[in-house]
């Protein structure tokens, strides 16, 4: 298949629903063959972005373009984007081969054509032999791929991804993130993939773009998302976190609201407001430490996760390797973070 | 309500329901030349009167006919009302929605004696067209309230689906919307059908000479009893029952979920 990717440029879009404002001024690039998650809690206005991008909705302000071309109000069926729905909207009264020969008939494409395609397609997603068979017959997995299949049989320009894998279980949403990744990638697809679960960003993604209340919080590689958020929201939404906010009374210090002091490894100037995060997995040998008291111990398996009420009023999550018997709840215990591990900002 | 309660109150209502055909059906099949119950004698005579009599014949076509147009023109006038009052957003569209179903509100016999003042000046008196308008008008209700019903049902991502797959508005609708809708258009048109086919007050004041089944029975027992009428009367349940065993199987009703 070969690839017709483009690159996408956003441009301030808003769009308000009577009194909400469901995107605040949007802009965002994305580069040709690059995969970027669109992460963000529901009602944060990512579902609406796509919509903008797909068609299915017209923006207020701002504009969409395409390799350059502005495609702001471009009729859906003209713009060669595919789109993978939530709930997978597969035509039900059509065999999954007709669903995926749908976007080729649309385009007039011969009969032995379309045919050679579909075959293709199907393999891709490896559903082979089970074209005859309607989307009622098939499992949410089998569906979801025929859904994909459809989505990329007509080279797009563009692949927009939907949370797609919301309705399945665990398991079958690893395989299946896995799958498109692979997918993605062996056909060069510039894609945009829309979800609430950070963990599957951070799998999925080339770069991040953390959403809410219809800003973009953050684009960043999902390094950089975990390991240096650039605000509250974007610190808290990904990954498990301890934030505190404090000022810095000297150079490479910080005094936090609850009077603890932390050494920092950041140059801020004495005066500044900032925040500090610290992720629980980054405990462990340090110039900072913590006494407290274990309030609450989970055995996770590869990991145990500790809450702890510290003396200087600080409540901390802390993850360890495990090591010996859980400790009691009451039980004191000491841990230490080092500055490097600590973010600011 | 309890359980046998419930169980028990269907099945008198269903008793009384049936009753009726309990005594039409063997009457029908009655060797007596008057209607009577128990029968003396088993006949296929009233049968024979009815299949041999070019009026009866004649009748049951012109019905027959008359409710294919009626369905027919209910749901090409109805369809697009019912798409109009579910999706529409416009100044005037619960009105609309109230005028769609008011001849179900209007009593028959107002109606009738409205489009008799009307359909006389247009010279539309004892056409069959002229009845198939008047019963579209008394089916229409049926046609919008089953497609609409089907249509609040339906998931119009498939539509948006269809669109960013490349289907214009004109493919989308002959390719997804319609045939996903086709259960309740069947519904819709077989319904159509009934109304016109059983409807008697419309065809008293329109039809003129020319008898509809319903018109032609309700002439017959005015002069003459005899079983002829039972065994109209069982040709006719036969007929609607069909149609309703395949609104059953193809069709959906205005509250089912599809099939």
């Amino acid at each position: 298949m070969a690839s017709r990717s483009a690159d996408l440029e956003i441009e301030g879009l808003v769009k308000r629903f009577g009194e909400v404002v469901a995107l605040d001024g949007v802009s965002l690039d994305i580069a040709s063959g690059e995969l970027l998650t669109i992460l963000g809690p529901s009602g944060s206005g990512k579902t609406t972005l796509l919509k903008v991008v797909a068609g299915f909705e017209t923006p207020d302000a701002g504009t969409v373009r395409v390799d350059g071309t502005d495609i702001t109000l471009l009729p859906p069926a003209r713009r060669e984007i595919g789109m993978v729905f939530q709930n997978y909207a597969l035509f039900p009264h059509l065999t999954v081969e007709r669903n995926v020969a749908f976007p080729l008939e649309m385009r007039n494409v011969g009969r032995a054509e379309i045919e050679r395609r579909v075959a293709e397609a199907l393999g891709l997603v490896e559903l082979q032999g089970y074209g005859k068979r309607l989307p009622r017959q098939l499992s949410g997995g089998q569906q979801q791929r025929v859904a994909l299949a459809r989505a990329i049989v007509f080279n797009p320009r563009l692949l927009l991804l939907d949370e797609p894998f919301g309705a399945l279980d665990r398991k079958l949403r690893e395989t299946m993130q896995l799958e498109v990744r692979r997918l993605q990638r062996r056909l060069g697809l510039t894609t945009i993939f829309i979800t609430h679960d950070q963990e599957e960003a951070l799998v999925l993604s080339d770069r991040i773009a953390v959403m809410n209340k219809g800003k973009i919080q953050q684009v960043a590689s999902t390094t950089e998302i975990y390991e240096r958020p650039a605000n509250d929201f974007v610190a808290d939404f990904v990954g498990e976190s301890n934030i505190f906010h404090g000022t810095v009374t000297e150079v490479g210090s910080v005094t936090l609201e609850s009077g603890r002091r932390l050494l920092i490894a950041h140059g801020a100037p004495v005066g500044t407001r900032v925040g500090v995060l610290m992720r629980p997995e980054r405990f462990g040998q340090g110039v900072n430490s913590f006494n407290g008291e274990v309030k609450e111990a989970v055995y996770l398996g590869s990991s145990l996760k500790l809450r702890v009420a510290c003396d200087d009023g600080v409540e901390l999550i802390v993850r360890q390797p495990v090591r010996g018997p859980l400790p009691a709840a009451g039980s004191r215990v000491s841990v230490a973070i080092e500055r490097e591990s600590i973010h600011v900002f | 309500m309890s359980r046998r309660a419930l169980v028990v109150a269907c099945a008198a209502i269903y008793v009384f329901l049936m009753l009726p055909l309990l005594v039409v059906f063997p009457i029908s099949l009655s060797s007596a030349p008057y209607m009577q119950f128990p029968p003396p004698g088993f006949s296929t005579q009233w049968y024979e009167r009815y299949l041999d009599d070019p009026q009866w014949i004649d009748a049951t076509v012109r019905s027959l006919y008359i409710g294919a147009a009626t369905a027919v023109l209910a749901l090409v006038l109805g369809v697009p009302l019912a798409f109009s009052l579910a999706r529409g957003r416009y100044i005037g569209r619960t009105l609309l929605d109230r005028i769609a179903l008011a001849p179900l509100v209007v009593p028959t016999i107002i109606l009738s004696v409205g489009l008799y003042g009307l359909f006389a000046k247009l010279k539309l008196i004892g056409e069959w067209y002229g009845l198939v308008l008047a019963h579209t008008v008394l089916a229409l209700p049926f046609v919008v309230l089953v497609i609409v019903a089907g249509l609040r049902d339906f998931d119009r991502a498939l539509e948006q689906a269809a669109e960013g797959l490349g289907a214009s508005r004109m493919s989308t609708l002959l390719r997804i919307t319609l045939p996903l809708l086709r259960p309740s258009l069947v519904s819709a048109g077989l319904l159509a059908f009934i109304s016109s086919f059983d409807e008697l007050v419309v065809a008293l004041f329109l039809a003129g000479p020319n008898m509809t089944l319903p018109k032609k029975m309700f002439d017959n027992i005015l002069m003459e009893i005899d079983p002829t009428i039972a065994a109209v009367s069982v040709m006719q349940i036969l007929l609607v029952s069909i149609v309703l065993v395949l609104i059953g199987r193809f069709g959906r009703g205005l509250s089912g979920s599809a099939r």
